[in-house]
């Protein structure tokens, strides 16, 4: 025989087991024949002194993916290999032919156990070179790892799960993008972040490998001037990012746009939309109570990620309304608030319903304010059929709440009805829209049952409309 | 033992991985310092005098401590303190 030979095997392999009889021939004839047997180190019991493998050192070293693997050595070199048992391929590299007289010519391997989901990036760790380039925080023997991310301000005050570096190579593997790849700059402090750095963050909130290319769009979404990050961190205001995710990627990762959509729950939602926020604390150290001065705050500024109902073929999704092809996956981030609840059980004809919704929406941040806000809808299956069985289609129910939400300047101009709040005086005796145009994004989610939509308040600021807006990103892996 | 243990950093690396001490406040005044006495021999002496000192200068202090130098504070003990105090000294003496 030429050169040197080993086979890759495990018990729990029945191919292996077929062809133990074969390795024992091997052993038989060349003394320096090796097999590494993943699971158990009796097996074959044909083969006196097997290499015990079971910590997959050898079958991460020789990059074994499926058992039996049959390798030739030339001078410690691989020359040749065979996976599965081929009995033609086996007779080739071995140059015995009668080898395996009596077995089936082909049998398909197994899965080798150094190929396992999780035990790959374990494996790479152990044994190889990670190639994680961020620093190393150590803790003790008896630090509890949680805790240690607790005390180094790491954590939005909710648990999050330790950046080991098997979990960062596993969450590394849900992109495409390289690790040193600078996705951009987070405010406030203008840091690189790194397609590295964001799966760190992604790993401590929890996200599974799959939900990377949604939090890179996000980040890059959130990072387009117009979004204007670092003051929606800033503001004393409620708002922070809100992502609304569209596309087919939605239903890939197991989104949730139905029932409590905008609630807890469901891992991608929750994990994607705090991703962001760790990132922006972490990366960017935006940390309430430092550049973060929110006066009260609100529950999104932990997460808030849903995704949109896409199942109606007669609604046109909130991604193809700002110009993406159908189909194409989207992240659009907005800056705004939490849930103002809206709620109409009455209402049966659309323009009723829509004068209705327009009196949730006037309400937006002070009921006397106006062209100072945008706001999202989040129009729920009950509601939106009474547009929809009237033939009322995205367009034509913006364009009847825009002016529906148009009021009398005399009724919002400071001091009218007794309060202070309002529009300057130079407004009144014109009428006044709510919304400046395009203000108003209108998207559908929620459960089968309830007359209840809901409405996403914008945040208040910029001198013009047009200072900060909502920004679309395509999902690229 | 456990192995060696470690995570990534994610942050920009910008700051030392040994965290820093919080910075002394500018000044005392207002404040009320504790006078934190660890269990040790004669502490009680060390700090009766800087408690002297303090309130000749008009410093509120609130004296505190624990049992003994050879068990830690209970975190109870901790939080009690830390209601009442803005700064803490904490007297070792011997």
């Amino acid at each position: 025989m030429p050169g040197t030979f080993a086979v890759f095997a495990k018990r729990d392999c029945p191919t292996c087991e077929l062809v133990a009889p074969v390795m024992g021939a091997l052993a038989a004839r060349d003394p320096a024949f090796k097999v590494y047997s993943q699971d158990d180190p009796a097996f074959p019991e044909q083969v006196a002194t097997v290499e015990d493998d079971r910590e997959l050192e050898a079958a991460f070293r020789h990059r074994i993916d499926i058992v039996p693997t049959l390798i030739r050595f030339e001078d410690g070199v691989e020359v040749a290999r065979t996976e599965g048992w081929d009995a033609a391929e086996w007779r080739r590299i071995t140059g015995i032919a009668d080898l395996g007289d009596g077995l089936p010519a082909l049998r398909p391997g197994c899965g080798s156990k150094s190929a396992l989901p999780g035990v790959a990036e374990y494996l790479q760790v152990r044994f190889g070179d990670s190639g994680i380039r961020a620093r190393r925080v150590e803790f003790g023997d008896y630090d509890d790892e949680v805790e240690v991310c607790f005390e180094r301000g790491w954590t939005d005050g909710l648990p999050v799960v330790p950046p080991t570096d098997v979990r960062v190579l596993c969450m590394l593997q849900g992109t495409t993008r390289k690790p040193d790849e600078v996705v951009g700059l987070i405010p406030p402090n203008l840091a690189p972040c790194t397609v590295e750095k964001v799966a760190i963050n992604a790993v401590m909130a929890g996200c599974k490998p799959e939900y990377m290319p949604v939090v890179l769009a996000s980040i890059e979404a959130a990072l387009e001037p117009e979004f204007t990050l670092h003051g929606l961190l800033a503001t004393t205001y409620f708002s922070s990012p809100i992502i609304i995710v569209n596309g087919p990627v939605a239903r890939r990762i197991g989104m949730n746009c139905g029932l409590n959509a905008l609630g807890q729950g469901n891992r991608a939602n929750a994990t994607i939309g705090r991703a962001l926020q760790l990132i922006v604390r972490n990366v960017g150290g935006g940390r309430p109570g430092e550049a973060d001065r929110a006066t009260l705050g609100g529950p999104g500024k932990y997460t808030f990620c849903f995704a949109e109902d896409e199942s109606d073929a007669g609604w046109q999704p909130l991604s193809v309304a700002r110009g993406f092809a159908p189909g194409v996956s989207t992240v659009t981030l907005f800056q705004g608030d939490g849930v103002q609840g809206f709620v109409d059980q009455r209402s049966r004809a659309p323009d009723e319903l829509a004068r209705s919704l327009a009196m949730g929406l006037n309400a937006i941040g002070h009921p006397k304010m106006a062209l100072s806000q945008r706001a999202v809808l989040v129009l729920s299956p009950e509601h939106y059929a009474i547009f929809a069985e009237a033939g009322w289609d995205r367009a034509r129910i913006e364009q009847e709440l825009q002016a529906a939400t148009e009021r009398e300047g005399d009724d919002l101009v400071a001091g009218a009805h007794g309060v202070g709040e309002g529009m300057p005086a130079g407004m009144a005796g014109q009428k006044v829209p709510k919304f400046n145009p395009g203000g108003l994004m209108i998207v559908r989610a929620g459960g089968p049952a309830g007359l209840f939509s809901a409405i996403l308040p914008g945040w208040i600021a910029g001198r013009n409309h047009l200072e900060l807006q909502p920004v679309t990103k395509e999902i690229k892996p | 033992m456990k192995s060696p243990q470690w995570m990534r950093d994610p942050t920009p690396e910008t700051a030392p991985l040994k965290r820093a001490r919080l910075a002394p406040p500018p000044s005392l005044e207002g404040r009320t310092v504790g006078l934190f006495d660890i269990g040790k021999t004669r502490t009680k002496e060390f700090l009766d005098r800087v408690e002297f000192r303090l309130r000749e200068r008009n410093i509120r202090t609130y004296r505190c401590g624990k049992p003994t130098n050879a068990k830690v504070a209970t975190p109870e003990n901790l939080q009690k303190i830390a209601e009442e105090v803005d700064v803490v000294l904490i007297g070792l003496s011997d």
